[in-house]
């Protein structure tokens, strides 16, 4: 007992993944909507570096790499949109932000 | 031991991430999802991915998510409200998500069967070094679009969150 086989850290990112989505559907507020795409993107990350794990290769840790920076780069984004609308419209429920909504 | 500290730190990770999608205010969310990557940051380290554990620590538990707690306190966010949930949605979602996890994990257990086994320490590839040298010979191209894509990030959350005149 002691090894972990790959398909258990798989199994957790899956959960997680679906946490996130459930989260990115379910929650009103925008900054919670952003925290939800976060815990996707960490469940994406962690699926990577167990199959850079499982078959001995550095490149899924360099993609993680990358995944991380992105996600950086996307939350400063995010966020100074976030803050945008919060001073537009005076709320932060993503209900209210219906621009262009059909 | 190795399978001890996955199911305690898979449990914190899962446990948070539930806390995260359950709370109401946005400040519970962001200390959950704090925890969910401090506990990703050691099954990290327990894949023997070093430079990622350190990486992960630092950016996303430091900066991104002082971004975001900052963010909370300047918007002074409340707890949302509760209004406009379809009782479709409720009674239906959670059968729905668990059905469609334990699709995924029993996927997941046909197309992986228990061959390629993790043990802490049987992998030592992935620190710094050994990621340096792919970044800079064999991604180098992605290495410096990536530098071009934070300088564009840095410009556009500077021109959103300034003021209109």
């Amino acid at each position: 007992m002691n090894a972990v086989p790959v398909s258990y850290y798989l199994v957790l990112s899956a959960v997680l993944f679906g946490l996130g989505v459930v989260g990115f559907i379910f929650k009103r507020n925008i900054i919670a909507v952003y925290m939800a795409i976060e815990l996707m993107l960490n469940a994406v990350n962690l699926a990577f570096v167990a199959f850079a794990r499982a078959w001995n290769q550095l490149d899924g840790l360099v993609y993680v790499f990358f995944v991380i920076v992105v996600a950086a780069a996307e939350a400063a984004v995010g966020l100074a949109i976030v803050i945008t609308i919060a001073q537009n419209r005076r709320s932060l429920n993503v209900e209210d932000v219906n621009l262009l909504k059909f | 031991m190795d399978v001890i500290l996955f199911l305690v730190f898979a449990t914190i990770a899962v446990v948070c991430a539930i806390n995260v999608v359950v709370q109401r205010h946005p400040i519970s969310s962001a200390l959950s999802l704090v925890g969910v990557m401090g506990s990703l940051a050691v099954l990290y380290l327990l894949l023997g991915a070093e430079f990622i554990a350190a990486a992960q620590v630092i950016v996303y538990a430091g900066a991104v998510m002082v971004l975001f707690v900052f963010v909370i306190m300047l918007l002074n966010a409340g707890a949302e409200s509760k209004k406009g949930r379809s009782y479709m949605s409720q009674f239906l979602g959670v059968p729905l998500l668990i059905f469609l996890l334990g699709l995924t994990a029993f996927f997941v257990q046909r197309m992986f069967p228990e061959t390629t086994m993790v043990k802490f320490g049987g992998f030592t590839g992935g620190g710094a070094e050994a990621i340096g040298r792919a970044l800079f010979t064999t991604y180098l191209l992605p290495f410096e679009v990536t530098s071009i894509l934070i300088l564009i990030a840095i410009l556009g959350a500077l021109v959103l969150a300034k003021r209109g005149e």
